[in-house]
């Protein structure tokens, strides 16, 4: 067995982003903590931890390159000017943030309401744009598989509902006038689906060596 | 409304309620403990919605757009020539956004040591803040004391954005003043945090006025005798 370059790291390098070794062993709490000191290097780093995420988000919300980057920006920037109002005890970082930038985009996209004059047809995500980025971190992709699974197993209307609240930007009166049923139906369907896919993505987690294929 | 509200708490975590429905369930929040757990664990199930999304990445650019964004907003906080006060864009509509998540998460705490009377009025007071920090059209004037900025809107109300005051000490408050010429209205309490800070007036500013802070024993005065440790340009 040939042992490895010595340069080459367990990390996928990203060669414009040096990684700060001062930041590296922080969680992302402590980052926030220290953004709320107004350490600008913090910032950088949770922008390496949870951007590409967030950014991916934000795509799929607003479906325009330059407006995803303008949520993702504001998003990190709200992370910036509030970071001491942020309570560690009650959620993650990265919970936080990706909130943050969710929020943003609904309401940018709301505003252009660019997706109102849209059909919704085969743009359902799922079936949009399915780039595989070769940079991506393993355990991104790992994950993402997880979940992508997780949601084909649950009821298609849970699914559907789920997918176009959380990626269409759409509000729910909106949502039940679209589907074409009561807003209760939406309502429950929506609450369902959360619960549901939580415990989709619990069951995968507890079973370890859980793969994304199913072996017949 | 009352009765259907918990069955909000989806909707919030999945962005899909209009401002109104917002405005309701945040309120409800500050009282439905069962709620904000429900919240949390609803919002580590759409960060897994999140990760589903994750495709594309964005451009490299961005990163540096990011910090040098967060770099001038704190170059901000040096005093400014108050004619250049409508120049400079100080705090978007999502600075209110993260201002009341980070409240949704942060009330949990206050509550769980605080009064809860405590806790509905300083939401009620933030998400007025909050209001005036996210309309495009207010402006912003400079301190000629302290650090940080004001903010005011159209109708008068006005936000102190503070970045470099302590938390007041233990039996003190700091106390918000609007001063017209001689004349000095008290505009209410606040204790003060690490890190910025920002806090709405009580009543409004008319053109001309100066809002100051003063360190006062807790309960505050109604008479202002003390000298001002932040004063703002006039308004």
């Amino acid at each position: 067995m040939e042992a490895p370059p010595a340069t080459v790291l367990a990390f996928p390098a990203q060669p414009s982003w040096p990684m700060r070794k001062q930041h590296a062993h922080l969680s992302d709490e402590a980052l926030v903590a220290q953004v709320a000191r107004g350490e600008e290097d913090a910032l950088a780093e949770l922008y390496d931890r949870v951007g590409r995420i967030a950014y991916g988000l934000a795509v799929r919300v607003v479906r325009d390159d330059r407006l995803a980057e303008d949520a993702v920006q504001e998003g990190f920037l709200a992370v910036w000017r509030s970071a001491a109002s942020f309570r560690a005890e009650r959620a993650k970082a990265s919970t936080w943030i990706l909130t943050l930038v969710h929020r943003r985009a609904v309401d940018l996209v709301r505003r252009e309401e660019r997706r109102r004059t849209e059909p919704l047809g085969d743009e359902l995500p799922g079936s949009a744009h399915e780039s595989e980025p070769t940079d991506e971190a393993a355990w991104l992709r790992f994950e993402r598989e997880r979940v992508q699974t997780a949601l084909k197993l649950l009821p298609d209307v849970q699914r559907e509902a789920l997918e176009l609240a959380y990626y269409g930007g759409f509000s729910q009166s909106e949502l039940a006038q679209r589907l074409g049923v009561p807003l209760g139906t939406i309502k429950s369907r929506m609450f369902s689906g959360l619960v549901r896919l939580r415990e989709l993505l619990d069951e995968s987690t507890q079973e370890g060596s859980w793969k994304p294929e199913f072996t017949s | 409304m009352e009765t259907g509200i918990h069955e909000l708490t989806a909707g919030y975590a999945l962005d899909v309620l209009d401002a109104d429905e917002r405005w309701a369930y945040e309120t409800h929040l500050a009282e439905c403990e069962q709620c904000r757990e429900e919240l949390t664990s609803f919002w580590e199930t759409t960060e897994a919605l999140a990760i589903a999304a994750a495709g594309p990445s964005p451009s490299p650019e961005l990163r540096g757009r990011i910090l040098t964004a967060a770099r001038a907003e704190r170059q901000v906080v040096v005093p400014l020539e108050s004619r250049r006060r409508r120049v400079v864009p100080v705090l978007g509509a999502v600075a209110a956004v993260a201002a009341v998540v980070a409240l949704a998460m942060g009330l949990w705490a206050t509550q769980l040591s605080g009064d809860l009377d405590d806790a509905r009025l300083a939401l009620e007071r933030e998400r007025q803040a909050a209001a005036v920090l996210a309309d495009p059209g207010a402006r912003t004037v400079a301190l000629e004391a302290g650090e940080g900025r004001l903010v005011v809107d159209d109708d008068g109300r006005a936000v102190l954005v503070l970045d470099e005051l302590d938390p007041a000490p233990q039996g003190k408050t700091y106390e918000l003043w609007i001063m017209e010429g001689e004349n000095a209205s008290p505009a209410g309490l606040f204790p003060g945090q690490d890190g910025r800070d920002w806090v709405g007036l009580d009543g409004t500013v008319e053109p001309g006025d100066v809002v100051a802070v003063t360190l006062e024993a807790a309960g505050g005065v109604e008479v202002l005798e003390n000298d001002p440790i932040v004063a703002s340009a006039p308004v």
